[in-house]
């Protein structure tokens, strides 16, 4: 075994737990991770993509160079055989940041600074994520700002915010081995979210707390559970909503916490009348004494808690899903206190943190509204500059603008909307009428064929910054190694862009206290967001050398926050909202008989830009359709046959995979694998308010497709990897 | 968690791959048990029993103290009593009937050194051939 020289130690690039890795290199490799034991987070524990998915930062397909298109605008895929890259050519910095900054300067001065657009990124830190925004707020002067949390929690977002005035996880992860009774309900967290997964299993087998999971598929949770609801995809405020009429209806509400730290109960506790046990099992399917069962052991529990991942928000209706959630929460009064909370599990490493830096259209950093006239006065006065007070358009927004031509230019940050947007063949036309494309990433990946420029990013090991963590740690990224050729960080990529695009629109970088953009060091990026942001006020690079801060803190002696809520909530009283059930927008029907639902498997991660150029690819090689063994029977499907999957929006073939994990009626993809790109079958239709897409419930058609021959290694090792984990179903 | 104030680079008492572990230690009290990158058995890679397996080391009802049984009961002896006890029975039984109605097993769990030691006795001093262990099963 090499022997390293030295390690590092820094925070997971995948998901949103935040585990502390020790990187260890050895002549500026990176030879092996280790997990931290000093990490309160996961205590030396990680799960295979922390401790073995870091090999992608040395895939022979990284981008070590600026790129430009050969043919600026021309979205052709490449001739058949040839790769991506061959569409491109090589440039300097110069040359290419020159290029873009001209191109946005005369789209802006054609068609105003609305016409462009950014998504930043949720996988790059608070520092590149606060930089990305001021860059097209400051300079650009738009909110056109999104990043991939609108695909996410953007409903429970808009919940919370609703409810409470605040959206992140009230609670600490590490809290549930307090808790006697938790709920879990649209997360796989053990494939998820595996090291808070580990503290749940500790909490029910070495604590004696009970588990609920309400999902629609048996996931690994099951398992450890005391009771599964198993609800039809889409009924989730049926199924909350009768467990609230089974608490008022015996009397297990929490009168005193009601009257003292909510209001519009009255109004709530009529609209839950309708739910009784029975009507909400026609709709969902749960057994009406199974959802009495589960809402008196979360109304008598002394510490009761409430997580939740993304089953909840991606629905047409995921604002009521997260409502219904946050009523039942209220209700027993189980928030506030060490082992209670509203959870939202956040995916990635740091959708927290870009969302907590502003990287959202309708807020400025710290969640301040852009459509506030004070809030635009108080960044205008920061940075000399602060665009109208109005908000700007979320991602699916800016994916339609573009396709109308209304947004002309669009730059994206390390994320991959060809693979993550709903509907990807409307994606994909409304992506090739964009004039320019700047895509900034590690690989070619499906949005990066489509860009006119590439520019090449650093990896997390190969830069220094901070992620905010789903319970609101504020983390150190710690640069280990130097990035290849010549890769450089986004926050410096994004300051040189800056200072080029300044003059060309004539925008004054030394107006201000905060205008200016000659950063030297990542840290003093994080003290000017901590001026404006007051949970971030007291977070210095100083403070976070060992075990990270959870926000808010207010000044620089204050010591972070764990639980939320004990005394008062952001609003004052925390509100009720009165639901009633709203059937998804997407109906199966003769022609369309099955619901696809879609998530992730636990050795990739997303979109696949970092996993799928991993060895972790090999574990886990091929995309598999989730099949209930009587839908197989009835299609003639044996495990292992290819099917064809149509929705109303497009088309697929992928191998079946039969399994008692999902019910009958409903089947289940991941949208990792390009081959078979879940989100070509996925619906586009948005949630009203949080204007989130519904993938939750697609409508498709599964046909077998006999004579579609596919490598049938890549299948074995795909369900040797899922039967690993679960029991033989 | 805890901060180890030593690590101590050792076998794995379990199954026959032979992982190296370290062993780190606080007060003389083993806390956590982390594979061996360097270890050529293991690379690094621990199973379950090796990584979390260690903690009846420290278990309550461990022995402590040599026992004898008196009456049916064991009772906690000192060293000299219970090894003087030990050699004057086999001596005894030994002269009464011979070398070879004296057995040893000896133990797969324990070292070379050990299992060298107890057939030593047993064929060097008390002059029976009658040692196995569990090999045999």
């Amino acid at each position: 075994m090499l022997k390293a020289e030295r390690t590092v130690l820094t925070t997971c690039p995948y998901c949103g737990v935040g585990c502390g890795l020790n990187l260890h290199v050895r002549q500026n490799n990176l030879v092996r991770v280790t997990g931290d034991f000093d990490s309160p987070v996961n205590r030396g524990n990680l799960c295979v993509k922390g401790r073995f998915g870091y090999d992608f930062i040395y895939h022979p397909a990284r981008i070590t160079t600026p790129l430009i298109r050969r043919e600026i605008g021309n979205r052709e895929p490449p001739p058949a055989g040839a790769d991506a890259r061959s569409l491109f050519r090589e440039a300097t910095w110069d040359e290419a940041l020159d290029l873009v900054a001209d191109r946005l300067a005369v789209i802006r001065a054609e068609s105003g600074p609305d016409a462009l657009a950014c998504f930043a990124c949720a996988k790059a830190t608070n520092e590149d994520n606060y930089l990305m925004q001021k860059l097209f707020r400051q300079i650009v002067g738009t909110n056109n700002v999104d990043h991939c949390t609108r695909l996410c929690h953007a409903a429970s977002v808009v919940a919370l915010q609703q409810a409470i005035g605040s959206s992140a996880m009230s609670n600490a992860a590490s809290e549930v081995v307090e808790s006697d009774v938790f709920i879990v309900t649209g997360s796989n967290t053990a494939e998820t979210h595996p090291i808070i997964a580990l503290q749940m299993k500790q909490g029910v087998h070495s604590r004696g707390a009970k588990l609920i999971v309400v999902d629609p598929r048996r996931v690994e949770m099951v398992e450890h559970a005391a009771l599964w609801l198993q609800q039809r995809p889409g009924t989730d405020v049926p199924v909350f909503s009768a467990m609230a009429h089974v608490i008022l209806e015996e009397g297990l509400a929490n009168r005193e916490f009601i009257a003292r730290r909510t209001e519009a109960f009255d109004e709530f506790a009529a609209s839950m009348k309708a739910f009784t046990p029975e009507y909400a099992e026609r709709i969902s399917g749960v057994p009406a004494e199974k959802i009495r069962q589960a809402a008196r052991m979360f109304a008598t529990a002394k510490n009761a808690a409430i997580y939740w991942a993304l089953g909840i928000p991606e629905h047409t209706h995921g604002v009521d899903n997260a409502l219904s959630l946050v009523n039942l929460g209220l209700l027993c009064g189980h928030v506030g206190r060490v082992g209670t909370g509203l959870n939202p599990l956040r995916g990635q490493n740091n959708v927290q943190g870009a969302s907590d830096a502003g990287a959202m259209p309708w807020h400025y950093p710290g969640y301040q509204a852009a459509d506030d006239p004070q809030v635009q006065a108080k960044f205008a006065e920061a940075w000399g500059f602060a665009p109208p007070a109005r908000r700007g358009l979320t991602t699916p927004e800016i994916v339609g603008a573009a396709g109308r031509g209304e947004v002309r230019a669009l730059f994206v940050m390390g994320e991959n909307p060809m693979m993550s947007e709903p509907n990807l063949n409307h994606t994909a036309e409304c992506m090739a009428k964009l004039e320019f494309l700047i895509v900034q990433d590690l690989f070619i990946n499906e949005t990066g064929a489509l860009a006119d420029v590439i520019l090449p990013a650093s990896a997390w090991a190969e830069k220094d910054g901070t992620f905010t963590n789903t319970d609101r740690r504020v983390q150190r990224v710690r640069k280990a190694v130097e990035p290849p050729g010549q890769a450089r960080s986004d926050w410096e990529i994004i300051a040189d862009l800056a200072g080029r695009l300044a003059g060309r629109v004539g925008r004054d970088v030394h107006s201000a206290p905060h205008a200016g953009w000659s950063y030297k060091h990542p840290g003093e990026i994080l003290s000017e967001m901590g001026e404006l942001v007051p949970e971030y006020r007291g977070v210095t690079y100083d403070r976070l050398e060992q075990d990270g801060l959870q926000w808010p803190v207010t000044d620089e002696t204050h010591p972070g926050t764990p639980f939320l809520f004990a005394d008062t909530f952001p609003r004052g009283r925390a509100k009720f909202h009165p639901l009633q059930y709203r059937p998804a927008l997407e109906k199966a029907d003769a022609e369309y008989p099955f619901i696809l639902t879609t998530g992730r498997v636990l050795y990739h991660w997303h979109g696949g830009t970092m996993t799928r150029h991993s060895k972790l690819d090999e574990v886990y090689p091929e995309a598999l359709i989730e099949v209930n063994p009587a839908d197989g029977g009835r299609l003639g499907v044996r495990d292992g046959d290819p099917v064809r999957v149509t929705s109303r929006r497009g088309t697929l073939v992928v191998r079946a995979h039969i399994t008692e994990r999902v019910g009958e009626g409903v089947v289940f993809m991941a949208f990792h694998f390009v081959e078979a790109a879940a989100n070509l079958l996925t619906s586009d239709a948005l949630d009203p308010q949080a204007k989130i897409p519904g993938y939750k419930v697609s409508a498709v058609r599964v046909e077998a497709a006999p004579g579609m021959l596919l490598e049938t290694e890549h299948f074995a090792a795909a369900t040797s990897a899922i039967e690993s984990r679960t029991r033989r179903t | 968690m805890i901060k180890p104030e030593r690590e101590v680079r050792t076998i794995c008492p379990y199954c026959g791959v032979g992982c190296s572990l370290f062993l780190h230690i606080k007060d003389d009290r083993i806390v956590r048990v982390t594979g061996d990158f360097e270890g050529a058995a293991n690379h690094g890679n621990l199973c379950v029993k090796g990584r979390f397996g260690i903690d009846f080391v420290h278990a309550p009802d461990r022995l402590l103290a040599p026992l004898i049984r008196r009456d049916g009961k064991l009772i906690a002896a000192d060293w000299d009593t219970a090894l003087t006890e030990v050699v004057q029975r086999m001596a005894a039984i030994r002269r009464e009937h011979g070398p070879e109605s004296i057995a040893f097993l000896t133990s797969a769990k324990c070292t070379n050194e050990e299992n060298y030691l107890l057939q030593k006795i047993a064929r060097g001093v008390i002059g029976s051939s009658h040692v196995d262990h569990c090999a045999r099963l």
